[in-house]
């Protein structure tokens, strides 16, 4: 069985009507020497064993009673309100919105998304969402290049994701643009800063991005959103553009995706903005509504000149993270944000037996220094039902005895300890 | 049906000659075409190019399309006006809507031009 | 209807954490924010209500037929949910695959990700394939990028693609931010691509030329074949852009008809959702020459096991794992389930109810071109239009009759283009009473026109004045 009604019954009405005999006739356009001869693929199986099948492949994957594995996705409790409203089949099996009289809970979601956005980094226009942090990098990088037509140089600045920057070498391979590493933004279209930084560092770029806009540079500031409870916004910081991997907003981790690239701007760079962007109008009646809006920058009005070649995003996500920044509220990202930063604080007090690399402050993720080698403190663990962290040698950054922790709000006091006396015990014997 | 005074270009553009210096706008066809113009980008003034260099961009709800310098020449002065008011282009095309003015013109352009009739007779065989 | 924020009240609040159970830590005060971000304050009942009613102003697959062209919106079986939420693959961390030591703990999902590219490749007939690219324009992307990198590597100076005029904006967009120009090449009347236009541009000086097949404009382009061999001439690579896939599965397959490299819908072919325009999956498929260009690393497989190597000249990273690992887990579901024959039933019946759409259609609207449709059909509205109703007003009278419209105004080559795709798991009676609905708007066209100018006038709000949007840009509150 699979998921088509045709009967043998509506086939031959169907044909008749078409005025051919047989279904082969419909395909005749296809010259015979091409045509399919056989290929290698196994026979359907029921619902019921793709399910076991499907169950048995999901169980072939270790799951931690604790984690504390972050590096841009983080583990945060997502509340049952997220899932049973974003799996309400008008959403989720709904498309573009392209005829906005019936797509009004769609479009009106986006515009909504957008101003949580907003609100979230105190900027002023954002987008309906991009694929993911990485290539909202190279979005803002792309779109720091065409606002600043006469440069052609980027500028990294060392706190960036390092899988993110080999992003940016990626897809930017063919573009005649120089990218440097540092934090000089003369002649530069932009410098791009990540707060908190890959391994957790905070720190204020208030002043380089009065640095940058004395050079004509751009500043374009890659944030955590969870840590904009606490944390000094990109708007704050005088940022052009601010970008993010908005995973920790209510969606899962789920390998790797999908996620939700975030993009917000200032109104003097709204037209150079890359992806669907929702606006609010009104219909003949007066009834307030929302359209998709500056479609002329997209790809399919502008083609080869289009911001960007963005078509399908994650509007998806943006629903899911729009629900967990309404359920939290507030007060409720306020107090989420100081539990994971408490919470690391206090963890970082029990781990003597190490020392903490971070020079600057953190906010829930801090890299520790530790006697053995982390990649053995990791597997030791593993054993434990422990995910340990991140061994940071493997980014070809750090000492072998680094270990990046992150800790957030799921993580009680006693798991804290009881971390803290494994790791202790393990480093040290 | 265009006016006679002004020299037109294949992508739509018109040209008023004053003397030493040239306005620029585009024509009622393309603006038609276009829609309702909800946005101009014009060029920064000192912008010097030669016939055919990117100069505008003007955009409605269904499109956006380039305007380009129809002769060689430096932009002086721009329409602020289209700013606020972008819809100037659709309500006055060839006179209010106008985009920028250039000097230092490459006169010899001109040749190239089409006149008001020679602009009709394209914009026919366009429009099927 | 009311914002969330607009329905916010000082003190109101959903979710809340338990009392903090270590001492609270200080916050550097210079490293923080001003004043907390001014978030909705509502309650979780006021959040579900205003989500459920949000829900309820929109027009879903699961509750109204959605023909849109070029989409492939077809049914998302359930099942696909129910596997990719088993908390194996939601909850798994994506680093596992950063160190070598924890390889062994994410061996399921490398398998999942292992066995769909093996049979994307099998039904597309392409070597290798890549789940990397986030969505088709990604997959685009990286096909281009691979493009150039086979030409770099071979020493080749190449600047130029070809795109048939009818193309999706995403192919010049995606060639343009590969670093390439795109040239555009006619269809003839027949609504194919014009072989002596193509056979003109085409020079040493193309890398690379990208195709749909059938095209945009839902026909097979039957001389495949010879372009294949006029691209090869030149050295110039094949690029198949998989949107239309849903029509030619088990009938031919583009790796056999020439193709070099191509990429997939998971969202149109492997019915993944389109959740209100994305999340979507583009995976990159390749034939030999562009294997070691493959973007990495990649899963392979040793004995029973999986472990990850990168190609030696691969392109490096289009995504910071395996892509939207997730939307793998539910195309996997639905080719297990379908497996070879359902596969090929799939393309029989999209391309059977395409077929029948306009057959019955055809005697009121003009049909765009004269070929054999296969699982789109397009109209051209203009004769409609000069009676003072368009494509646009068709459009929006359908949604009074609960159905969602058609694509319109794409592919940008037919004027009045209607561009109807049913898909195969629509019933003959949903298509039935579509035809009957398209009909009777013909029919109202002809008797009095202007009276469409208002619809739809069933939906929460009528048409909506997008220049108004355009010009006040007001995009957040």
């Amino acid at each position: 069985m699979s998921w088509v009604p045709t009967t043998s019954q509506d086939e031959e009405e169907m044909l008749k009507t078409i005025g051919v005999t047989r279904m082969e006739d419909l395909f005749d356009s296809i010259p015979d020497a091409i045509r399919l001869k056989s290929w290698d693929i196994p026979e359907g199986i029921s619902e019921m064993a793709v399910k076991a099948n499907m169950q048995a492949l999901s169980g072939k994957n270790q799951l931690h009673s604790l984690s504390f594995l972050g590096g841009g996705y983080y583990d945060h409790y997502i509340p049952a309100a997220v899932d049973a409203l974003s799996l309400r089949s008008e959403f989720y099996t709904a498309y573009t919105p392209y005829q906005p009289e019936c797509a009004q809970g769609t479009l009106q979601s986006i515009y909504e998304y957008q101003s949580a956005i907003c609100r979230l980094t105190n900027m002023e226009f954002a987008n309906a969402s991009l694929y993911e942090g990485g290539t909202a990098v190279f979005e803002a990088a792309a779109m720091a290049l065409r606002i600043n037509r006469k440069r052609n140089k980027i500028v990294c600045h060392p706190s960036m994701n390092p899988t993110y920057r080999k992003m940016l070498d990626a897809h930017t391979a063919n573009l005649d643009i120089e990218i440097v590493d540092g934090d000089d933004p003369t002649d530069a279209a932009c410098v791009i800063v990540q707060n908190p930084a890959f391994d957790g560092s905070l720190e204020d770029f208030t002043e380089l991005g009065k640095q940058c806009h004395e050079a004509g540079t751009l500043l374009v500031v890659s944030f955590y959103p969870i840590s904009l409870g606490l944390v000094k916004t990109p708007g704050e910081m005088g940022a052009d553009i601010a970008i993010a991997e908005g995973q920790c907003l209510g969606i899962p981790l789920a390998f790797g995706g999908p996620y939700l690239g975030i993009l917000a701007t200032l109104k003097k760079h709204v037209r150079k903005m890359p992806g669907r962007i929702a606006g609010a109008t009104n219909d003949a009646k007066g009834r307030r509504g929302f359209v998709l809006t500056l479609q002329a920058r997209e790809q399919h009005i502008r083609r080869t000149k289009a911001m960007s070649n963005i078509c399908s995003n994650q509007a998806l996500c943006a629903l899911r993270a729009l629900i967990y920044l309404s359920l939290l509220g507030k007060e409720g990202l306020l107090e989420v944000a100081e539990h994971c930063h408490s919470k690391a604080e206090y963890l970082k007090s029990k781990l003597t037996f190490g020392t903490i690399v971070n020079t600057k402050p953190t906010f829930n993720e801090f890299v520790v220094r530790l006697p053995r080698p982390a990649a053995e403190v990791v597997a030791a663990l593993s054993a434990e039902g422990i995910q340990a962290g991140l061994p940071l040698n493997d980014w070809k950054t750090g000492d072998t005895g680094d270990l990046m922790i992150a800790v957030t709000e799921k993580h009680t006091r006693d798991d804290l300890d009881r971390f803290a006396a494994l790791l202790e015990s393990v480093s040290c014997s | 049906m265009f006016p006679e005074n002004l020299k037109y270009t294949v992508e739509h553009e018109w040209v008023a000659v004053n003397g030493d210096t040239c306005t620029v706008g585009i024509t009622a066809f393309a603006a038609e075409q276009l829609g309702d113009i909800t946005y101009v980008e014009l060029p920064e003034t000192g912008l010097a190019g030669s016939q055919g260099d990117d100069a505008a961009t003007v955009e409605s709800v269904k499109a956006a399309s380039d305007v380009y310098l129809p002769i060689g020449g430096t932009v002086f002065e721009i329409n602020e006006a289209l700013e606020e008011k972008p819809e100037l282009v659709n309500e006055s095309p060839f006179d209010d809507g106008w985009f920028f003015k250039l000097e230092n013109v490459t006169s010899s352009d001109l040749d190239s031009l089409m006149d008001a009739d020679a602009y009709a007779a394209f914009v026919k065989e366009q429009d099927h | 209807m009311q914002l969330i924020f607009e329905k916010s009240r000082d003190g109101r609040r959903a979710i809340a954490l338990d009392e903090l159970d270590v001492p609270k830590a200080d916050f550097p005060s210079e490293l923080q924010r001003e004043t907390p971000a001014a978030l909705p304050e509502v309650s979780e009942f006021d959040v579900v209500r205003h989500f459920t009613e949000l829900s309820n102003r929109n027009f879903g697959l699961d509750s109204h037929f959605y023909p849109l062209g070029s989409c492939t919106m077809k049914y998302n079986p359930k099942i696909a949910e129910v596997t990719a939420a088993m908390p194996g693959f939601s909850s798994l961390h994506p680093h596992l695959i950063t160190s070598e030591s924890t390889w062994n703990q994410c061996q399921g999902a490398l398998e999942v990700i292992h066995t769909l590219e093996e049979v994307l490749g099998e039904i597309s007939g392409m070597q290798e394939v890549s789940l990397q690219p986030i969505a088709g324009a990604h997959g685009e992307l990286a096909g281009t990028l691979l493009i150039a990198a086979y030409h770099r590597d071979k020493g080749n100076h190449k600047t130029k693609i070809v795109v048939p005029d009818s193309a999706h904006g995403t192919n010049p967009a995606s060639a343009s931010i590969a670093g390439y120009e795109v040239v555009e090449v006619p269809s003839d009347k027949d609504g194919t691509i014009h072989l002596d236009e193509f056979r003109k541009v085409m020079d040493d000086d193309v890398a690379g030329i990208m195709l749909t097949c059938p095209n945009t404009h839902g026909l097979f382009e039957s001389d495949i074949m010879e372009i294949a061999e006029v691209a090869h001439k030149h050295d110039a690579l094949l690029y198949y852009d998989g949107a239309n896939l849903n029509a030619i599965m088990g009938e031919c397959r583009p790796g056999d008809l020439g193709f070099d490299v191509m990429h997939f819908n998971l969202h149109k072919t492997f019915a993944t959702p389109h959740g209100m325009g994305g999340p979507g999956s583009g995976p990159v498929g390749v034939g030999e020459r562009l294997v070691p260009f493959l973007p990495g690393p990649r899963v392979m497989k040793n004995g029973e096991s999986f472990h990850l190597e990168t190609p030696e000249k691969s392109i490096g990273r289009m995504a910071p794992f395996f892509g939207n690992f997730g939307m793998a887990v539910r195309a996997l579901t639905y080719i297990q389930h379908l497996g070879n024959k359902g596969l090929k039933e799939v393309s029989e019946k999209a391309v059977l109810n395409a077929n029948y759409i306009h057959a019955r259609l055809k005697g009121a609207y003009k049909s765009a071109f004269n070929g054999r449709f296969m699982h789109e059909c397009i109209f051209d509205a203009s004769p409609q239009a000069q009676k003072g109703a368009n494509a646009f007003d068709i459009a929006k009278s359908l949604l009074d009759y609960g159905f969602h419209a058609p694509t319109v105004y794409f592919p940008l080559t037919v004027p009045e283009s209607i561009m109807i795709e049913p898909t195969e798991t629509e019933s003959k009676e949903t298509i039935d009473a579509f035809c009957d609905a398209m009909l009777e708007i013909a029919e109202q066209i002809e008797k009095d026109a202007a009276s469409l100018k208002n619809n739809p006038v069933s939906t929460p709000v009528g048409r909506l004045d997008e220049v108004k949007a355009a010009k006040e840009l007001n995009c957040s509150m």
